[in-house]
């Protein structure tokens, strides 16, 4: 025990210290944040805002120009399909009706189709405007009307999932599916990383031939789970200080979200509020976000990915540093022994992202049970709900599985691991590897 | 007492019996010379005692008792043909590491690594990586390593291979001393000039199997073929005489085999008769090099006396 710990003690603290990681570790959280900031700078500012000119025989549409959402709406009764692009129009919405309004044809003229988002919001434009100018026709107040419809626009759907525990709220799907897929992805890329992070210090002790120094002093087999453990602490280190990163930047990045927003948004959390319609469409988001993130259940999904993780971690490991203590100076060999090890990891993702939009079908249920998919698989359906979606029984089979397999991929592996390391100068095939394994020679 | 006993040991792999009943034992204070050419089961039989392979067959004492790898890997000190380090790690550092990993305490391995750093002059090395070191300087330190521990068996493979003359001095030395304090080596090599000069005990091995074993001098007058050598204060025409033969004779360089049951001194007077101004004479042993090829090639090979 003493000698394994030196063994996870040098692992973790030769990779910790390194620049490498130490840069990595500082730098993965900034690019992710530079890469949402893009995406965010990239959504708000990229599409160009359409300037459409209103050609309105009824009388519903406002007469003068409105730009309030992302389309330029202009009222300009002598716009015509000839001088569309010389006054800079993107289309044409024309009303043929005068008189007696009943909604009538509205059409649009344009060069080129609109996309759809553009198209449902003209398309919604023109019901709100006709519904007021029919009310305000009908005899109500113009200021009740708009109010009426501020309060409209804010009505968002609330999903609950019946349970057994009266008036449980569920978890919403949209989050429940967000959480879930970066979840998964995330053990994916850990998979990915830390298992091959393994199978590359494997190889270094067996090419610098270090190893059979180490296998003087210490068991094949302590060696092999020093590593494996010692590298199994740097992913946590690494996913500890990203948490705390991304929470640092989290709140700096709050500090920057206008004052009055948050007001609003602390505002808006009241029900049923009577000044509604003063609320900014932001305000309404960050309260739906703020609610959402609620809902969820971190006490399950915390504890679920911390288990997941790590017994995926090792379940895998241990098969990397196998194929590592197989694998010679080639690098040609290190691709073919390789594949068969990310494949199933791959395999995992592909299910995932499938399972995900039908997290109780049976691929679903079938990839978070397997233990090579269900670290990454399972990650995927936990947010939706324990046991609304994922039963009681399903994760406990689930995990006693992948911890039997994880037994079963170690024993297996320390047999091949013991006589590879040794075996020098020499391409090793699968069929040795098997022989290794079940038949010890 | 014997430090290690090895009793008809068997290893076998899938293609070849790699080691095929060897037994010998080696004393306390003693430097074992373990030979054989490549592919002979050295390697196989030293990974055996190391405790790193389990054997198939036979047994091993070592102390007298049966060797347990777990308990006995600490008094063994290794050096693989195939040095190892880890070449980002700081060479203080990783000696220290590797005797801790041998059962020392952090302040012992410390204490003593010092120690053998400024024995070897290598003190200012300690914070260097290995990647930095040149070649002889990782073999100064992959010796250290070996013996940092204070194992009572060492076990050397090729240890003088990429050293230059001076550190290979240096190193036969630190090895001599350690035996006159104790320690008992094994020598692997199939560098012969080194295990006559060495050795007290040879073992040679060839496909697995021992094939002699002995103290060094008695094996080469085991071996030896009645040949002496003979130089002259200038050419004389000589001839063949029932007490010998004469295997050479060209630019005053002579060489006789003393007929079977004759005694040198018979020869030498019969030269002396052939009119011969005699300077030198003395008899020719053969070296372990010829003894290792005729052995290992099975067939008896001229051997070629350089005088």
């Amino acid at each position: 025990m003493r000698k394994i710990w030196l063994i996870i003690k040098r692992e973790y603290l030769s990779r910790v210290r390194n620049k490498t990681f130490i840069l990595s570790t500082f730098l993965t959280p900034l690019f992710f944040a530079g890469i949402i900031a893009l995406a965010v700078f990239i959504s708000s500012d990229a599409p160009e805002r359409e300037r459409i000119a209103v050609v309105d025989n009824t009388g519903a549409f406002p007469n003068k120009p409105d730009s309030s959402g992302r389309i330029i709406f202009i009222p300009d009764a002598s716009a015509d399909t000839a001088d569309l692009d010389s006054k800079g129009y993107s289309a044409i919405l024309y009303s043929p009706h005068t008189g007696d309004n009943d909604g009538g044809a509205w059409k649009m003229y344009s060069r080129k189709p609109l996309d759809a988002g553009a198209g449902r919001e003209i398309n919604s434009r023109i019901r709100s405007d006709i519904e007021k100018d029919l009310m305000v026709r009908n005899g109500l107040d113009i200021s009740l009307v708009d109010s009426i419809q501020n309060i409209a626009r804010m009505i968002e759907m609330e999903t609950i999932v019946l349970q057994k525990k009266e008036n449980a709220r569920g978890p919403d799907t949209g989050i429940a599916f967000g959480i879930g897929y970066a979840a998964g992805f995330i053990i994916y890329i850990a998979l990915m990383i830390y298992g091959s992070m393994v199978m590359r210090g494997v190889m270094e002790e067996k090419t610098n031939r270090i190893a059979e120094i180490m296998v003087s002093s210490v068991k094949p087999f302590q060696l092999m789970m020093g590593k494996i453990l010692g590298i199994g602490a740097v992913g946590l280190t690494q996913f500890l200080l990203w948490a705390v990163l991304l929470l640092g930047f989290s709140m700096i990045f709050s500090l920057f979200i206008p004052a009055e927003l948050m007001q609003q948004a602390a505002a808006a959390g009241t029900p049923m509020p009577q000044t509604a319609d003063s609320f900014s469409k932001a305000a309404v988001n960050l309260t739906q976000t703020q609610k959402e993130l609620m809902s969820v259940n971190w006490l399950l999904i915390i504890p679920g990915f911390i288990f997941y993780f790590l017994f995926g971690y090792l379940f895998y490991a241990a098969i990397f540093a196998a194929v590592g203590s197989a694998v010679n100076d080639d690098s040609h060999d290190v691709q073919s022994l390789m594949f068969p090890v990310t494949a199933p990891i791959v395999l995992a993702i592909i299910i995932m992202i499938t399972a995900i939009s039908y997290p109780e079908g049976p691929l679903a249920v079938w990839g978070s049970i397997i233990p090579f998919f269900s670290p990454v698989v399972m990650m995927a359906r936990i947010p939706f709900g324990i046991p609304g979606m994922v039963p009681w029984q399903q994760l406990a089979t689930s995990m006693f599985l992948l911890v039997a397999g994880f037994l079963f991929t170690t024993w297996l592996s320390a047999r091949i691991y013991r006589t590879g390391i040794l075996l020098y100068g020499k391409k090793i095939t699968w069929k040795e590897m098997w022989r290794w394994a079940f038949e010890g020679k | 007492m014997n430090i290690l006993e090895i009793v008809n040991l068997k290893k076998h792999y899938a293609a070849q019996k790699a080691v095929d009943g060897i037994s010998f034992s080696i004393g306390e204070g003693n430097i074992f010379g373990l030979l054989g050419p490549n592919g002979a089961g050295k390697t196989t039989l030293i990974r055996m005692i190391t405790g790193i392979f389990f054997p198939d067959e036979g047994n091993i004492l070592f102390k007298g008792n049966p060797f347990e790898p777990l308990r006995d890997a600490s008094a063994i000190g290794y050096m693989p043909e195939e040095r190892g380090l880890y070449k980002k790690m700081k060479i203080g550092e990783q000696a220290v590491y590797l005797a801790r990993l041998k059962g020392l305490t952090r302040s012992q391995a410390l204490e003593r690594a010092k120690e053998w750093f400024a024995r070897l002059e290598m003190d200012n090395w300690w914070n260097k990586k290995v990647e930095e070191l040149s070649k002889g300087m990782s073999q100064k330190l992959q010796f250290v390593i070996t013996v940092l521990h204070q194992p009572s068996l060492i076990i050397l493979d090729e240890p003088f291979s990429g050293l230059d003359p001076v550190n290979a001095n240096l190193i036969k030395e630190e090895i001599l001393l350690l035996a006159k304090k104790g320690s008992s080596i094994i020598f692997s090599t199939h560098r012969m000039e080194q295990v006559e000069e060495i050795c007290d005990h040879i073992v040679l091995m060839n496909k697995g199997k021992k094939i002699l074993d002995g103290a060094v001098t008695n094996i080469k007058r085991q071996f030896k073929e009645n040949l002496f050598a003979l130089t002259l204060e200038k050419m004389t025409p000589l001839s063949a005489a029932p007490s010998f033969d004469l295997v050479r004779n060209e630019e005053g360089k002579i060489m006789i085999r003393i007929t079977e049951g004759c005694r040198p001194h018979e020869a030498l007077q019969n030269l002396l008769d052939q009119g011969a101004a005699v300077t030198g004479f003395y008899e020719i042993l053969p070296s372990l090099n010829d003894i290792f090829i005729r052995l290992v090639e099975g067939t008896p090979q001229k051997i070629n006396a350089s005088l």
